[in-house]
């Protein structure tokens, strides 16, 4: 029986050993034909050119997480707190169902949510010629995160013990107080790891983003231009793309990996570190 | 446990407990009642506590002692479904009328709870936590009164080099002494203590007591115990509670020297509880 439980384990594990060997072995053999650091830094996407600078890519993934979880961070934290100590069962009732249905809405549905409403909304409220941007990405990145952040930090606020709450009260502070000053900070660390989730969510997410960034490989101009991120590259030219070129995409995919993995070790630092406490 | 010993028997001294004339009252409560949904908690309470004397209230689990005492700052209105009638009057002020500011109250009457409960911060923020709430923000002013507190809960000296240490590396002892120190800090006029030793070791226990020995000359304190040696070692008055009903409050000695009731004397030598 024990050897049921171990293979069902191991299927994990194997898997992440699979894509490793499999993302390395075929994507570091580019780096032998081209630079890697002009592939990281190159400002220049030009597959027929056989000019491969993937640095709006990664600076697009970037802006695009980070207006995402700037705007997804203090809604999600404050709906968590709001749920955990404002709310009561009636609002409940409704507002938990709705952020896990939230959470299960298939990314391209988010994606067909921003190309026809926010991607025209955008273009005529501020008259642009596309709405395509990487202020409408960012949104609808924001929302996808929401949940993830929602979820993981009422948990983390529900876990806080009661009699800190108590012993606030008891020294005269009101609710708002107690609730700001020590039940939030108390949970940091989880509603912390909650953003990190969000982050790699955000970092990941391709068929929404490709739907409404406007995809273009260049450096962005301002947040209302159109933008490309990592996951996009692949996503867009894989299905065409030969030799050198596919090359590339796969080392992209390496490059995004490896990001990938700094979040989760950051994630699992601050896991380790609330453990701790 | 044996429901006989704590029937009613014959004589009862059920007539209150009156403070002697030259003291100041600083609680007074009259025919209060108390509710949890449909349980009857307390049932017609009529006590009278001293200034500046420590009044220890005991009594078998359940029998309303813990109750009666967060009805005196109103923590009790955290617990759903829980209802008061009667009076509560600290000094002049009905604490239950719908004017009493609940966080002024709370300011003036502290508390200290059965497991100590330092916040995830360091020793110097816990402390300065309540005067912060209260207003004070001037730098100078909050490590005076840090100081002062930490020193009045008798601490000081064992954490004056790592106030910057976080409160839950310190022992339970020196975390339930950074509790009252918390309290001391908001320059409360009374002090609850809920079972405050019961989850410590001998030797911190004894601290506290004689902490509590120290307080009584600023603050009237008010210590619910399971412990009776604790009640007579540091009590100026004593109430025994049983299932909802206050039996018997007088001076200590009295109480556990000449109890009036037979269900007082059952329970302080043990037959039951």
């Amino acid at each position: 029986m024990r050897g049921v439980f171990l293979f069902s384990a191991s299927v994990c594990i194997i898997a992440v050993a699979m894509i490793c060997i499999f993302l390395f072995a075929n994507g570091l053999p580019f780096f032998q034909e081209y630079n890697l650091w002009d592939f990281l830094t190159g400002t220049t996407w030009a597959p027929l050119r056989n000019i491969f600078g993937i640095m709006p890519m990664i600076v697009g993934s970037f802006i695009i997480t980070i207006g995402a979880v700037l705007l997804a961070s203090p809604i999600g934290i404050l709906t968590a707190a709001f749920v955990t100590y404002f709310s009561n069962s009636k609002i409940n009732r409704f507002l938990r169902p709705a952020v896990a249905l939230l959470a299960g809405i298939p990314s391209v549905v988010y994606g067909f949510f921003g190309m026809m409403l926010l991607v025209p909304m955008t273009k005529e409220l501020l008259n642009l010629s596309s709405g395509k941007s990487i202020l409408v990405a960012s949104v609808l990145l924001g929302i996808m995160i929401l949940p993830t952040i929602i979820q993981t930090s009422s948990a983390a606020l529900s876990a806080v013990p009661k009699n800190y709450y108590e012993g606030s009260l008891a020294l005269g502070a009101t609710h708002e107080y107690s609730v700001f000053n020590i039940m939030l900070p108390a949970a940091r660390p989880g509603i912390l790891s909650g953003v990190v989730l969000g982050v790699a969510r955000a970092v990941g997410e391709t068929t929404a983003v490709i739907m409404v960034a406007g995809n273009q490989a260049r450096m962005p101009k301002g947040i209302l231009k159109g933008i490309r991120t990592l996951t996009v590259n692949i996503l867009m030219e894989m299905g065409y793309a030969a030799d050198m070129h596919k090359d590339s995409l796969i080392a992209t995919g390496v490059v995004l990996f490896v990001i990938v993995l700094c979040i989760n070790a950051v994630f699992s630092y601050i896991n380790r570190r609330r453990v701790i406490q | 446990m044996n429901v006989d010993l704590m029937k009613e028997t014959g004589n009862t001294s059920s007539e209150t407990f009156h403070v002697d004339p030259s003291q100041k009252i600083k609680f007074n409560i009259s025919d209060m009642h108390l509710y949890y949904g449909d349980f009857h908690a307390l049932k017609g309470i009529n006590m009278e506590i001293p200034d500046n004397k420590v009044t220890a209230l005991i009594g078998p689990s359940g029998c309303g002692k813990s109750t009666l005492l967060k009805s005196l700052n109103r923590m009790n209105d955290l617990v759903p479904g829980c209802k008061i009638t009667g009076k509560v009057l600290l000094e002049d002020q009905d604490i239950y009328s719908p004017n009493t500011d609940v966080n002024l109250l709370r300011k003036r009457v502290g508390m200290v709870f059965q497991k100590p409960n330092p916040f995830p911060m360091s020793i110097y923020d816990n402390i300065a936590y309540g005067p912060r709430t209260h207003g004070i923000r001037s730098r100078a002013k909050l490590d005076e009164i840090v100081e002062k507190s930490l020193r009045d809960a008798a601490l000081f000296d064992e954490v004056k080099d790592d106030l910057k240490k976080s409160a839950m590396a310190i022992s339970g002892g020196q975390q339930q002494r950074l509790c009252i120190a918390r309290c001391l800090a908001i320059e409360p006029d009374v002090i609850l203590m809920d079972e405050p030793t019961s989850a410590l070791d001998p030797i911190s226990t004894s601290r506290i007591e004689d902490l509590v020995l120290e307080l009584k000359k600023k603050y009237t304190i008010i210590i619910v115990t399971h412990n009776m040696q604790q009640a007579t070692r540091i009590s100026d008055i004593t109430a025994f509670f049983l299932l909802g009903d206050m039996i018997e409050m007088s001076a200590t000695a009295e109480l556990f020297g000449n109890p009036h009731d037979k269900r007082t004397e059952n329970y302080i030598t043990g037959r039951f509880g």
